[in-house]
């Protein structure tokens, strides 16, 4: 098991044809991933990597079934796309480009909770659930199949501890990354909810940072959780209204802050990692404990 | 992107919501010929921060002789760390009661939310939560008549007041929608006698929707020269004051790597986000910049995923061949070929670690020791 995506899941790429779209359908098709089709308007007909590419979404579904849809398509271009694939009934939705107006996103969302789709990003590095599918722009080869699940604001922080955990030989059952907009579609609870819920998911990391309020909003659903959740959050030392790449990054009003984060989540009963390499040593004494606990019960 | 007050009250005006008589001053000659014009006014600082009035950027002059003294003063001085240009001279109004009026963005909810309160003028941090009302706006069904006045009733309105009210909630959110923006604020909303007048304006556009803004957008240039300079080439770049120039790549990795070197007793010079993916071409202007800072040392952080390691250190002996490298630099280079970036790194004499713990600590050690 593994959560949203696994090995039989159907994925259409949109912006198939342009450069990002050409290089991420290849690595994906290399990971395994099933791609059944990609969506460039005016394109219909060509063929990317062996993938067929249809003008429409609509073009695409009659030739085959798709379960997710990956986007590779300008950030002005995202909303339309997003409605063609909803209107298509496609459920997952999986958004990579940066810089996608807010406005938009809130649109985006508003019809994805009416048609109960599902929407991961924008501006996010995808999910993987290693060994089986990877609908995102992560390198390949740092994951392994394992009973970790990891949530994350942020790609390459997120690489950086899935690779050290790798390493350690603690594999990943999926790895799922939010964005680092105002507005994404899947939050911290939604994930940490399905990781809780998937019976092959034993511990949990939470990437989190400075900015917003998600993680506190997390904080609120691990208290009711069973797994043990270990957390990271970047930004401990950013000073207040600078904003720090991400569009959500930034310590507004005396909200937002590290402190703030740290203390909510420990409440909660999730660990707080000071230092990214700590991660792995701490999520395994979690883990021993927590089963420890288990079996006195 | 955040607009100066006058630049919002522009806005206003031309959406019908009305604002005190009144205009911008560059220097003293001005403020006073439009007191003249005026009366009695109100000169206010104009810079993008909050608190104007408590740290002495708003003064009341009587008299263009008042108004010349006090734009003197003001202009060009350092108010909450940014440096006064302009003045908006109004005209003084009669103020009965101020309101709090704003839509902003609710990341969390992903909607917008409309915030009101009878207690304005104060910052709305301050303002106790049982005097505010919040109502969140469904995108999708938009702001209606009904909506602003149940807003209206609550605030205690009642009679012309009232329509009036509920009129410029719905041009607020008309310009919150047209305008792409993240906050559009009134604070405070003045009764004056029978009208109701916006004596302030805060609004912050998204800056990633310029592609669409209507014609006549104002555009303010918040970030300093280099960092609109990283801006232009795709990079991410904050100014801070430590003397540790950072490159990485990814926002989360980059922050994370300022919290390392502050975790070993150093200062980051900066924050950057050289991009995932980012070809020898754009980290060799990265690090342009970096040496442009005079650093004490520079410590690069890299995960190649997308990104390669032999491209970043194709970068380095790039522009090592062509300008010089001065700082010592550290590299922690690990991922997608990092044996062949190694390689590359050693023929020009820079060491690389694999793990960041290591180079920071070094990078840390160098800035303390130079």
């Amino acid at each position: 098991m593994a959560i949203i995506i696994d090995e039989n899941t159907k994925v259409l790429v949109q912006g198939i044809t342009g450069n990002q779209g050409q290089f991420h359908t290849r690595q994906m098709l290399e990971y395994g991933t099933k791609i059944v089709g990609g969506v460039s308007p005016g394109k219909g007909g060509q063929e990317v990597h062996g993938v067929p590419v249809f003008d429409t979404v609509a073009a695409a579904l009659e030739k085959t079934d798709i379960d997710a849809t990956i986007f590779f398509v300008p950030a002005r271009m995202v909303k339309d796309a997003a409605f063609e694939n909803m209107e298509n009934g496609i459920k997952t939705i999986v958004i990579i480009t940066e810089h996608v107006p807010v406005h938009d996103a809130i649109d985006i969302m508003a019809y994805a909770r009416d048609k109960g789709v599902t929407i991961v990003g924008p501006n996010t590095f995808g999910l993987i659930s290693p060994g089986k599918c990877k609908i995102g722009i992560m390198p390949n080869r740092i994951y392994k199949p394992g009973n970790v699940g990891i949530v994350a604001r942020s790609g390459t922080l997120s690489y950086e501890i899935a690779n050290s955990l790798s390493i350690e030989g603690i594999g990943q059952s999926t790895v799922v990354g939010l964005g680092g907009d105002r507005v994404v579609g899947l939050s911290f609870v939604d994930v940490l909810r399905r990781f809780e819920d998937d019976p092959e998911t034993e511990g949990v990391i939470l990437v989190g940072e400075i900015g917003g309020n998600a993680e506190e909003v997390a904080a609120e659903y691990i208290k009711q959780m069973t797994k043990p959740v270990v957390a990271f959050l970047a930004g401990r030392s950013a000073p207040p209204g600078k904003r720090m790449g991400h569009a959500g990054a930034i310590i507004e009003r005396g909200t937002g802050t590290y402190r703030g984060k740290v203390t909510a989540l420990e409440a909660a009963g999730a660990i707080v990692a000071e230092l990214p390499w700590e991660v792995p040593d701490l999520l395994r004494k979690a883990m021993e404990s927590r089963s420890g606990t288990r079996k006195v019960i | 992107m955040k607009l100066f007050e006058y630049m919002g009250k522009e806005i206003f005006t031309r959406h019908g919501i009305d604002i005190p008589p009144g205009r911008v001053a560059c220097n003293s000659e001005e403020a006073a010929e439009i007191t003249a014009e005026l009366g009695e006014v109100v000169i206010k600082s104009q810079i993008l921060s909050g608190g104007r009035g408590k740290a002495g950027g708003i003064k009341f002059a009587k008299s263009p002789e008042e108004a010349r003294i006090y734009a003197g003063e003001l202009l060009g001085r350092d108010l909450k760390g940014l440096k006064i240009e302009k003045l908006l001279v109004e005209k003084k109004i009669r103020i009965d009661r101020e309101f709090y009026l704003s839509i902003a963005l609710d990341g969390a909810r992903k909607q917008p939310v409309l915030i009101a309160s009878a207690s304005g003028g104060m910052d709305i941090e301050d303002v106790p939560p049982d005097q505010i009302i919040k109502k969140h706006i469904d995108p999708e069904v938009g702001i209606m008549p009904h909506f602003c006045r149940e807003v209206v009733r609550r605030l205690g309105l009642t009679g012309p007041l009232a329509k009036q009210a509920a009129d410029i909630i719905m041009k607020v959110y008309l310009v919150f929608k047209k305008y792409d923006c993240e906050l559009v604020e009134i604070n405070p909303l003045v009764v004056s006698g029978e009208h109701l007048i916006a004596a302030d304006s805060k609004i912050n556009i998204d800056d990633v929707a310029y592609f669409r803004y209507p014609a006549g957008t104002p555009v303010v240039e918040e970030r300093t020269a280099l960092e609109k300079k990283a801006h232009d080439i795709g990079i991410s770049y904050v100014e801070l004051d430590g003397n540790i120039a950072v490159m990485a790549n990814g926002a989360g990795m980059a922050m994370a790597t300022l919290d390392i070197i502050q975790h070993f007793g150093g200062n980051p010079r900066n924050f950057m986000d050289a991009g995932g993916g980012a070809d020898s071409e754009a980290t060799a202007q990265a690090l342009e910049i970096l040496i442009s800072t005079k650093p004490k040392v520079i410590l690069v952080n890299i995960f190649g995923g997308i990104t390669r390691c032999d491209e970043v250190a194709r970068a380095f002996a790039k522009v090592k061949n062509s300008m010089g490298i001065q700082v010592p630099v550290v590299i922690r280079l690990s991922g997608t070929n990092e044996k062949e970036g190694i390689a590359i790194l050693k023929e020009i004499g820079i060491d690389s670690y694999n793990n960041i713990k290591e180079a920071a600590a070094k990078a840390v050690e160098i800035a303390k020791a130079g």
